[in-house]
């Protein structure tokens, strides 16, 4: 029998779900929102995040989260090189979408398996002193394994809002996202704009890495589960909008977990296909898309 | 002398391997050629929309599946001979690209490759949940005794996938000379202006997706019969989703021959790997010669054989 209480917590949970959701997806707002760079493979950058976060824990014991801060300048710089690569190969020379496409899904077909190859199938999960606890009101349970995600997350979010809203470069690269042509008209170097984009969009999967193994055991192919979540909270929240993908996020972590309080955790998958398909079927703008 | 026409030539390899399947009596040739043959069904079906038109599809493994599984429930329920399986497959496949087409393709074409994506998940969500084909847990089918005329099962599944690999490259070739496949060209390399010049561009999409939809669940009906052990993980495994893109990428999409090429070749290097390395290592090399061959060889085989006899007929008239 569901009773209220445990609709509340579902709730609940699903908000905190949702937050950490927002995290994940935001990568993709700015990848394929705004720069139009469609990385299929940054779900799999996410696990490579969180398998940072495990070998140092395991190693070193350092925290997790502090890791996988120190390890964005890493990624930032890999999404450039990657970005470099991509520019060179498919954009300059007009041929983008579909071989585009083939060579993310390429980029993630091996950095899996190398994650395979030197991992094993195992389930892998950290060790800190908030992974247990819960603090609890009344009849709500908050296990902190999945608040302090939210608030981080809730944070690098807030922190990239103001980002690009707020400063020059931030509203640079708005400006190419909107119109790039227009701009290199006026001798804006877009590509070294689009290259610093992509490169904070690479370095969020670094952050939501950590997040991701501290909210649950973290295996080499999990982050297929995750491409069609975050690609659905992409689209569903217009895409490009930070705004709407935090509102998408929370709708969709919402959805999912009182789905799988009511139906079983197993069909929680097919949330996010539901709401891809609606979204599209309905309005494809999405929530916040002009 | 007239010339000879191209379709002749499949049509010949298809006996001679045929006849090939009558004589050789290692049963191992069959299971591995009845890998390599599947994957020339997917690659080509494949390559009909992405090849021609430029749409891609990543859920090869959801239409895959839908064919398998759709032959677990025939078998449940009556065990029909395996043609009707195959064409029911075929059908439900083709519906189920039907409504994905409809909805995701009026839009920009990379809302329909995440929906393709995503498709994949969800079926196996449903699958999973599905207890009466097994759920989670498999099912296990029992092979029919062997078909009259056949030496075995195993080869009549091989003839039965050879003659489906001969129809889809047939269709494949027939679609790529006739209006349509002009159509689907106009579209790949210029939508707006295909539009513009009356070239019925959704019909033509939905119409593609349709037949490559089939094509692919007629290539999964056999398959629970071929491992004879079912489980969600084999039938929507990731493997069919890179192999069908990167089987027409490397062996050239504009051409018919093209995926031909790139899934004999991709799938006999993996099944040496697979006996004589490992299984996850395949998919890696897959993996590094997709990013290798779009990257430096965007138009494939095909197309390096074209640029090698363009550049030689330049040379030859000055």
């Amino acid at each position: 029998m569901v009773t209220f209480n445990l609709l509340v917590n579902a709730v609940v949970t699903g908000i905190l779900l949702g937050g950490f959701y927002a995290a994940v997806t935001i990568g993709i707002t700015i990848a394929f929102g705004m720069l139009d760079i469609v990385n299929i493979a940054h779900p799999v950058f996410i696990i490579m995040g969180s398998f940072i976060a495990y070998i140092v824990n395991r190693n070193f014991g350092l925290d997790p989260l502090l890791t996988v801060i120190l390890a964005t300048p890493l990624f930032f710089l890999l999404g450039i090189v990657i970005f470099r690569f991509y520019y060179a190969a498919f954009e300059k020379s007009g041929k983008g979408s579909l071989r585009g496409l083939a060579f993310f899904f390429g980029i993630l077909f091996v950095i899996e398996v190398t994650l395979l190859l030197a991992f094993g199938v195992d389930y892998r999960l950290v060790q800190t002193s908030y992974i247990g606890p819960n603090i609890g009101f009344k009849h709500i349970d908050l296990p902190l394994r999945m608040v302090i995600p939210f608030v981080g997350s809730m944070t690098m979010v807030t922190g990239l809002y103001v980002f690009f809203s707020h400063t020059f470069i931030g509203r640079a690269i708005m400006a190419v996202a909107q119109d790039e042509f227009a701009l290199s008209l006026m001798a804006v170097d877009t590509i070294a704009l689009r290259q610093l984009a992509f490169g904070v969009a690479i370095a969020t999967a670094a952050i939501a890495g950590g997040f991701l193994i501290v909210i649950q055991p973290v295996d080499p192919s999990l982050g297929r589960e995750y491409i069609g979540r975050v690609f659905a909270i992409c689209v569903l929240g217009g895409l490009g909008s930070i705004t709407g993908t935090v509102i998408a996020a929370l709708i969709l972590g919402t959805v999912e977990t009182i789905t799988s309080t009511l139906f079983g955790p197993s069909w929680a998958p097919a949330v996010s296909f539901a709401a891809l398909l609606l979204t599209l079927a309905i309005r494809p703008s999405g929530i916040m898309g002009r | 002398m007239t010339r000879i026409p191209s379709w002749i030539w499949p049509i010949i390899i298809a006996v001679l391997v045929f006849a090939a399947s009558r004589v050789v009596k290692n049963e191992y040739y069959m299971f591995a050629g009845y890998v390599v043959l599947q994957y020339i069904v997917l690659a080509s079906a494949w390559n009909i929309l992405g090849g021609y038109s430029g749409y891609v599809n990543f859920g090869s493994a959801a239409f895959f599946a839908i064919g398998a599984y759709g032959t677990v429930v025939l078998d449940k329920l009556w065990q029909p001979p395996l043609v009707v399986a195959i064409f029911l497959g075929g059908i439900v496949a083709s519906l189920v690209g039907l409504v994905t087409a409809y909805l995701t393709l009026r839009l920009r074409g990379v809302f329909f490759a995440i929906a393709t994506l995503a498709l994949a998940i969800v079926l196996q969500t449903l699958v999973v949940n599905w207890d009466y084909v097994g759920g989670p847990l498999g099912y296990y089918s029992v092979r029919p005794d062997s078909i009259v005329g056949f030496p075995s099962y195993v080869n009549y599944l091989f003839v039965v996938m050879l003659v489906l690999a001969l129809i889809t490259v047939l269709v494949a070739r027939a679609i790529e000379w006739s209006f349509i496949g002009r159509g689907l060209a106009a579209i790949r390399d210029n939508e707006l202006a295909a539009e513009c010049c009356g070239v019925p561009t959704l019909r033509l999409k939905v119409f593609a997706t349709m037949v490559s939809g089939g094509l692919m669940g007629m290539a999964g009906a056999p398959f629970p019969y071929y491992i004879t052990y079912l489980d969600p993980n084999s039938a929507f495994s990731l493997a069919y989703g890179i192999n069908s893109i990167a089987m027409p990428l490397i062996g050239g999409m504009t051409h018919w021959i093209g995926p031909v090429i790139g899934a004999v070749l991709l799938a006999v290097i993996q099944q040496v790997a697979t006996v004589t390395i490992s299984s996850e290592l395949n998919l890696m090399i897959v993996g590094g010669l997709l990013i290798t061959f779009i990257t430096l060889a965007p138009n494939g085989i095909v197309g390096l054989f074209e640029t090698y006899r363009q550049q030689r007929h330049e040379h030859a008239s000055p």
